[in-house]
């Protein structure tokens, strides 16, 4: 119940300023700008979305995601609403639940409303919608770790630039690791390199994004990122309480 | 209704509150009095149950804070020192969201809203949104917040500080009254307030209660002036808490 008021206020908060509508209007243009130059969606003909479109998401997302979500518990820290937080009769895990799937929910609406990709393929060709829709469960997972790591970082600076810039590092961290290219670079430094090639695969976030934007959403894939997220809020909650310690 | 035994508070090897005991009976207001620094929000932080406590008990309503936290916090109306407020809401969204986390709801939460905003003149500007308020409404805003689910318990971090003299009147007035019915626990570094506003104050130094008493006894004990008292007890330079 607690839960649900702290999302209904973080959600009306995104829609009475400006946040949630830079959100869509922002990823939407960056995520078609890719599609269109970068993934060279006229001469591939990938009616899947895959290649042209879905590959540049983590790469957006790993930018605007802390953007979005610096201020989740830094802004409560700098303002001091963490203490009316604090002494409602409610638990702190709500709080930052609530405030965890009200950003959830914008992420959300602004990758629907990339639609008219899908109406684009849809018109030029006979795309398979399952594996359109994998790729947009792709994209959500990828901003749900993020969105996990920014409001973990939140939690531990009453500085929104501190947050932004280290959730924004993590997160290029978490990308970079399992970029193809640049595991290519590590393979090639040797056959000892064969077990820094597999760690990268599995922390970083490319693998299991590929599997999901594919259709082949793992086990691994889910321990993954449920783990990353529930580690996540539950440090969240640590850290939280250890400031007041 | 507020029982306090033994706090204490250590912030690394800084003891902030000092093995502080005192108790806030029904109908009472108790002026919680000192300089800077001398420890009064971090108590007060630590009877509302925002700040764990190294050593010591509070119980409020006979609930413990330490054992039973969402319980005992269901008993308090709070107003933290800054008057912390969602500068993107209106007052009344911002008094609508606090009254559903203190669990009011329908026509319920409705009333305490109407209620709170008319007993913290909070009418002119209830629609409008809290970023644009002076430093007196944003105060009364969060004063209104702490007194939605008409609470046993009040506990009150420099209520007038930033309100003019006339709204300052106000306000004690109102704390006066409320406290008939109430506990209130409030403080202030404004002497008068405790001769208009309280029936019992303490004063706090360096963590520790050095002196406590009904207005009176506390004018006696200072030859007459709250002031001299004041002087007397309390060191000039304390640590930042």
């Amino acid at each position: 119940m607690n839960m649900l008021t702290i999302l209904k206020r973080e959600l009306t908060s995104y829609f009475t300023q400006p946040t949630a509508y830079a959100i869509v209007i922002v990823f939407g243009l960056l995520s078609t700008l890719f599609a269109f130059t970068q993934g060279r969606f006229w001469d591939y003909g990938d009616a899947s979305l895959h290649s042209t479109f879905f590959v540049f998401h983590p790469l957006i997302l790993m930018i605007l995601v802390p953007a979005v979500s610096m201020r989740q518990w830094s802004d409560e820290h700098y303002t001091g609403t963490i203490e009316l937080l604090g002494t409602f009769p409610v638990k702190m895990g709500s709080a930052i639940i609530g405030k965890y799937l009200a950003a959830a929910v914008v992420w959300a609406l602004a990758l629907a409303l990339t639609f008219p990709m899908v109406l684009t393929v849809n018109y030029l060709g006979d795309p398979d919608l399952s594996t359109i829709f994998s790729g947009y469960l792709g994209s959500f997972m990828v901003c749900l770790t993020f969105l996990a790591i920014t409001t973990l970082i939140s939690a531990f600076t009453r500085d929104q630039v501190v947050a932004l810039i280290s959730s924004v590092a993590v997160c290029c961290l978490f990308t970079i690791l399992g970029l193809e290219q640049v595991i290519n670079e590590v393979r090639r430094t040797g056959p000892e390199a064969k077990s820094a090639v597999e760690l990268m695969t599995k922390v970083g976030i490319f693998s299991h994004f590929f599997d999901a934007t594919q259709g082949r959403i793992s086990y691994t894939s889910l321990l993954y990122v449920f783990g990353l997220i529930s580690v996540c809020l539950f440090g969240t909650n640590l850290a939280l309480k250890s400031q007041r310690a | 209704m507020i029982e306090v035994t033994g706090l204490t508070k250590r912030f690394g090897p800084k003891v902030a509150v000092d093995d502080l005991s005192f108790s806030v009976k029904k109908g009472e207001v108790l002026g919680f009095l000192g300089p800077n620094g001398a420890g009064k929000s971090t108590t007060m932080r630590m009877v509302t149950g925002f700040l764990p406590v190294t050593a010591g008990e509070v119980t409020i309503c006979d609930i413990s804070m330490i054992a039973n936290p969402q319980e005992a916090k269901r008993k308090i109306g709070y107003l933290p020192e800054s008057a912390p407020l969602y500068n993107d809401m209106t007052v009344q969204g911002f008094l609508k969201f606090c009254a559903s986390m203190r669990g009011l709801s329908g026509t319920a939460r409705r009333e305490a809203v109407a209620k709170s905003i008319e007993t913290c003149f909070l009418e002119n500007v209830a629609r409008q949104s809290i970023g644009t308020l002076s430093k007196g409404y944003r105060h009364r805003t969060c004063l209104a917040q702490s007194l939605l689910h008409d609470p046993e318990v009040l506990v009150l971090d420099e209520p007038t500080d930033g309100l003019d003299p006339n709204q300052k009147l106000e306000v004690r007035k109102l704390i006066k009254n409320l406290g008939k019915e109430k506990a209130i626990l409030f403080s202030t570094h404004i002497l008068e307030e405790v001769t208009a506003a309280c029936t019992r104050a303490v004063i706090v130094d360096q963590g520790t209660i050095v002196a406590d008493g009904t207005p009176k006894e506390l004018e006696a004990q200072g030859g007459g002036s709250l002031y001299d008292l004041f002087h007397k007890v309390t060191s000039f330079e304390t640590p930042a808490a």
